[in-house]
This record gives C-alpha cells, structure tokens and sequence, in this order.
C-alpha cells in the first residue's frame, strides 16, 4: 500500500451555530452573521458622519455626530440636516435596496449574475425615466424634473412594468432561475436600446441631463427623494427579512421546496416582487447605480459565510459601497463623479479579488 | 416530551391500511400523455419498488404520488384525503419526497441542509426548537453523519451526499417516503449502502417506502412489492418472485434472460442473455 500525502486544503470553517431560545421563540445564531452587519453598521455610521462633514465649509466628525442629535450649533446644523444629510440618507437607502434586492434575486435564482442590472430591471426604469427627460421636459425643465415627482414615478412604472413583463415570460408553472435570467437579459436589451434611440433623437442638452441620471448620482437629492424611499424600505425590507427562511428552502429548487412544504408559486412570486420594488424605488431616488445588487451579495456571503447571501448584511453593505464611493466622488477625485461610476470601479475590482482569492467558484 | 423518529402506533385493522393512493390518474407534460388511468395503493409499512425501462412514466408517477405533478384527471389520496386539496405543510409532515438529482447550495453543510429537512414543522417565531435538535442530530447519527456534519454537502462524495440527502428527509419525520432512483450515479457498494439505509428506515422506524429502480436484482432483493410498467401501464404487480419472470423481462424490457434464485438472498435474480426485438 501506497502511502498518500493529502494535499486538500483545510475545510472551511463552518460557522459556529448557537441555538437561541426564549419562551416559545427559537432560533439558530451565527457568530459569523451576526458579527458582520454590527461591524459594517457601525463603519457606516462612521463614513456617514465622515462624509457629512466634508465640503466647502468643513465640520469635524464629532461635530457632525454632536449636529445630527441635535446638539450643533445653528450653521452648522443648518449645513448638515438641510443640505448634506438628504445626499447621504438617500446614499444609505439606495444601497441598503440594493443590497437586499441583489440577495433576494440571487438566492432565488441560484445564480450570483442575477441582480436587477442583469434582470433588465434598472434598463426598464431608464428608459421611462429618459423618455420623461427627452419627450416630456426639455432641457430647461430637467434640473427641475430630477427634484419633482415626473421622473421618479416613470422610472418606478418603468422598473415594475419590465418587472412584470419578465415574470409573465419566464412563468412556466413557476419560475425557473435560468429562464428569468436569460428572460431578463433579453429585456434589459430592449429597454437599454429603447435608451440609445430616445437619445439619437434627443438635443444635447437632454441628451446630457440623461447620462448623468443613467448613470446614477446623488447630486442635488433633498429630503423629497429621502422620505418616499424610506417609507417604501420602511415596508418592503421587512417583508423582505420575513422571506428568509423561505428562502433557504427555495434554494434547494422546486422540487425540493416543495417535497418540504412550501408553496412555490407564491413563495417565488413574492420574492420577486419584494427584490423588483426594492430596486425599482432605489432607482426612481437615485438613477441606475450600476453594480451594487450584484457585488454586494456575493461580497457579504463571502464574509458572513453560509450557502446564501445573508440579506442585512447584504443591505447594510451596499449602504456603505454607495456613501463610501460617494465620498470619494466628492472628496478625493479632482472631478466630481457621479457615485455610480465610482461603485463599479470599486466593486468590481473588490469582487475579483474576492473570488481570486477564494476556494469557492462563482456558482 | 422526548423526540423520537418513532412511527406513531397507526390503527390495528387486520387489513393493513392505504396510506397512499393514485386513482384513474391521468398524468402528461403538456400534450404528451405519460401515464392514462393508473390505480396504485401504498398500503401501510410496506416497502414498493417501481421498475420499467426508460421512459415508462415511473419517475412521472412518483412525482405525482409526492405532488410534484398534478394529474391532469384522476386524483392522488393521502390518508384519504386527496392531496391536491390538503395544504403543502401538512404533506410535508406525513409524506417525505427525495428527487432524483437534488441540488445541495454550495456551501451548505450537513448539519444544515438536514436540519432543513425541519422546515415544515417549524414556524417563523419557532425555528430551531428542542425537538428539532434533537430529531436532526439522531437523523445524523442513525445515517452516520455524525462525523460529516459540518462539511460543505460539495466537498461529499457521491455516496456521502446520497446518505446525507436520505439523512435529511429522515429528519422530516415523515411516516411514508418517496424516492426517485436514489443510487443513481452511485458505484455498487454505495447503491447498496444506500438501499441497506433506506431497508433499515422501513425495517426499523416503521416508514412506508416507495422508490424508483433501474437495478432489478436490488430491487428484488430489498423490496417486497415489486411494480413493473411499460409505456405508463403498470404491467405486473406482487412480490419479486410473482412480477419478476422470463416472460415479464420479455415483455416489459425486450430482454431474453434466465431468472435464478440469488445465492445470497434467495430472491429472483436476472440473468441478461440478449436484447430482443
């Protein structure tokens, strides 16, 4: 007999399971899980109050931290709460739907390319919000659309209809992953085409005003954009967290979920429609900030470990990627970039390594 | 109260009980008729394997018995209800379903993905409870997991995953379990290992079996009810040494063979000579 050397590399450590029970509530707890959104909120909590300080009338971080509990002294407070915290709260909602959006969409489809990007989601919700400025405003009006309602409403009908277009297409008694990406891939071209052709027909002026919104910005949001999308979080993230355990059974397929118990259909139907009005009320704040929902996810569960992208981590994470890359669009670049340009030149890199670096494969 | 994988004590008619019922269904993908106006009854505690060459709608009818596919006439009864109208949890607590290949999430761990097999006893608030614990971590240890726990079900051998999968459905507690062809891929030792495993579930913990073969001498070896089908008709049905015979191979699988008594377990035995027709 031969004697072998075992090259295999050590198993990764699972994470340490603790069973938490209290009266008639139990559940398993994760060091690893739950180690990680603490960690990322209290960093961006940090880089929040970081950024809300920077720009042409500096403010120290513990004054800022002193201002938003309302403590500050009236300039400063003013500076803060009306004109520097609206960009950074909607800075954290934008990513924290992101995040959650990019989780739910690639759990369920089992596929770390699914993400409202890939699903042609954002591609939809573009090409209302351009046909507004391009048919509807005009240039002149187009500073002021971005504040008003015309825009976020069409780029939100836009998200949903697409939404609802993929999911008609790709029902086949269900909803199978590959069927809704390739469904959703399909679309998105439509829409990104849809696009391209408002803008060959538009004046340089729109034409312009278009880019910046499609490429995703925090530039000028007040607390008009903050408020709607916080009730809407304030709804669907919830939902979205209550969808959980459902969805560490929907992983395992059809068969499977439904051999345990589970009502596919309407499991599946959820799901979807919780991840499609996350990022459709992300883009109708901010525009299309490319990249988040599909770094983001595969970057948490890489950290968190588990078979899935854990969902607050996931939202808290792409809060960060959105205000840390808005930060540095605004403080450490000699131009002012729009923030999503900075999210996938940063992610993207991120992720690379990630997977470099990692055992795991992509799926 | 103490969790045990016990069968509960079922009622002690003389006749045994029907657990499982398929009645004049008619099962089809579509236009495609598969199966047209089949009976079957899964009586209780017994162990069924359903045989028959490729494409003979076997694996159609045990999703429809597991409610994977509904008929498109005809009806499924479970415990004399018929299944289509009973709530998918409820299923799920009596009526366990392996598919033929399942897909285990990468970086899903034993203990995790059998631990999942407690989903539909578990609720939002309720979800990792002392009973559950407990079920899951005998599951493990009668499937001889134990040690396998926590490793990734991707880093398993095939064998492995196989039992971890049967060590899963065994920790949803159900009374009658469904099993689509799950030596599949597997070299013998292992389809034996397997098929020992699920012989002990039936043996041991009292549960109702029915499972998809293509090996017809294990499935005369470990099942005491064999059912033969050819284009979606169930041809024979009765013990092995009733359903298996020269003519039936003939005529189900177009296979001329001899059929000897197994030297090791005395059940019928096919000895392929050549395919015919």
């Amino acid at each position: 007999m031969t004697a072998t050397i075992s090259t295999r590399a050590p198993e990764r450590r699972p994470d340490k399971r603790r069973t938490l029970r209290i009266g008639p509530l139990s559940g398993v707890v994760r060091s690893r899980q739950l180690l990680l959104p603490v960690v990322t909120a209290v960093v961006l909590v940090l880089v929040s109050a970081l950024s809300m300080g920077r720009g042409d009338y500096p403010i120290g971080l513990v004054d800022v931290l002193r201002t938003v509990v309302g403590a500050g002294d009236p300039t400063q407070q003013f500076i803060v709460t009306e004109l520097r915290a609206p960009r950074i709260v909607v800075g954290v909602l934008v990513g924290l739907a992101l995040g959650v959006s990019g989780a739910l969409i690639q759990t369920f489809a089992r596929n770390p390319l699914a993400s409202p990007d890939t699903l042609g989601i954002n591609a939809g919700a573009s090409a209302a919000a351009v046909a507004v400025i391009v048919i509807g405003g005009g240039s002149s009006a187009a500073g002021g659309l971005l504040g008003g309602l015309g825009l976020p409403v069409a780029a939100l009908a836009g998200g949903l209809l697409t939404a609802l277009l993929i999911f008609v297409l790709a029902w086949r008694g269900g909803v199978d992953g590959y069927r809704l990406v390739l469904v959703g891939i399909g679309l998105g071209s439509v829409g990104y085409a849809l696009v391209d052709w408002l803008l060959t027909r538009s004046d340089i002026q729109d034409a312009a005003a278009a880019t910046v919104w499609l490429t995703g910005s925090l530039n000028g949001r007040s607390w008009d954009q903050a408020w709607p999308l916080a009730t809407a979080l304030l709804l669907l993230v919830p939902v979205a967290l209550a969808l959980s355990r459902v969805l560490g059974v929907l992983q395992f397929g059809e068969d499977t979920a439904r051999a345990l118990g589970v009502r596919v259909g309407l499991a599946q139907a959820v799901v979807v429609l919780v991840a499609v009005a996350l990022a459709a009320v992300s883009v109708a704040a901010a525009g299309p900030v490319q990249f988040v929902a599909l770094v983001v996810p595969q970057v948490a569960v890489r950290l968190a470990g588990g078979s899935r992208p854990p969902l607050l981590a996931s939202g808290l994470l792409g809060a960060l990627l959105v205000v840390g890359a808005d930060l540095l669009a605004r403080t450490v670049l000699p131009i002012a970039l729009p923030v999503g340009i900075v999210t996938a030149v940063i992610g993207a890199p991120y992720l690379l390594w990630l997977l470099v670096r990692g055992r795991r494969s992509i799926t | 109260m103490t969790a045990t994988l016990a069968h509960p004590a079922t009622g002690t008619t003389s006749r045994p009980q029907v657990r499982l019922a398929a009645e004049q269904v008619r099962l089809a993908y579509g236009e495609h008729v598969v199966v047209d106006s089949l009976d079957l009854e899964l009586t209780d505690g017994s162990f069924t394997a359903i045989v028959g060459p490729n494409g003979c709608g076997k694996s159609t009818l045990l999703r429809a018995l597991g409610r994977l596919l509904r008929p498109s006439s005809g009806q499924v009864v479970l415990d004399g209800r018929p299944i289509a109208k009973t709530p998918t949890r409820e299923v799920a607590r009596v009526l366990g379903l392996l598919p033929q290949t399942p897909i285990a999430p990468e970086g899903l761990t034993v203990a995790d993905l059998v631990a999942r097999g407690r989903h539909p006893h578990q609720s939002w608030l309720r979800q990792w409870s002392r009973d559950d614990e407990a079920v899951v971590a005998e599951a493990l240890s009668w499937t001889d997991m134990t040690d396998l726990a926590d490793r990734p079900v991707d880093a398993l051998s095939g064998g492995q995953r196989q039992r971890a999968w049967i060590s899963m459905a065994l920790a949803q507690g159900t009374d009658l379990l469904l099993l689509d062809e799950p030596t599949t891929y597997l070299d013998l030792s292992h389809q034996i290992d397997v098929l020992e495993l699920v012989a002990r579930l039936h043996a041991e913990r009292g549960r109702t079996v029915a499972v998809v073969l293509h090996d017809l001498n294990l499935a005369a070896r470990y099942a005491q009810r064999l059912i033969a089908m050819k284009d979606g008709v169930m041809v024979a049905s009765g013990t092995p040494a009733e359903v298996l015979t020269e003519q039936l191979l003939d005529e189900v699988f177009d296979l001329e063979a001899r059929v000897i008594p197994d030297p090791v377990s005395d059940t019928p035995m096919v000895v392929p000579v050549r395919r015919i027709r």
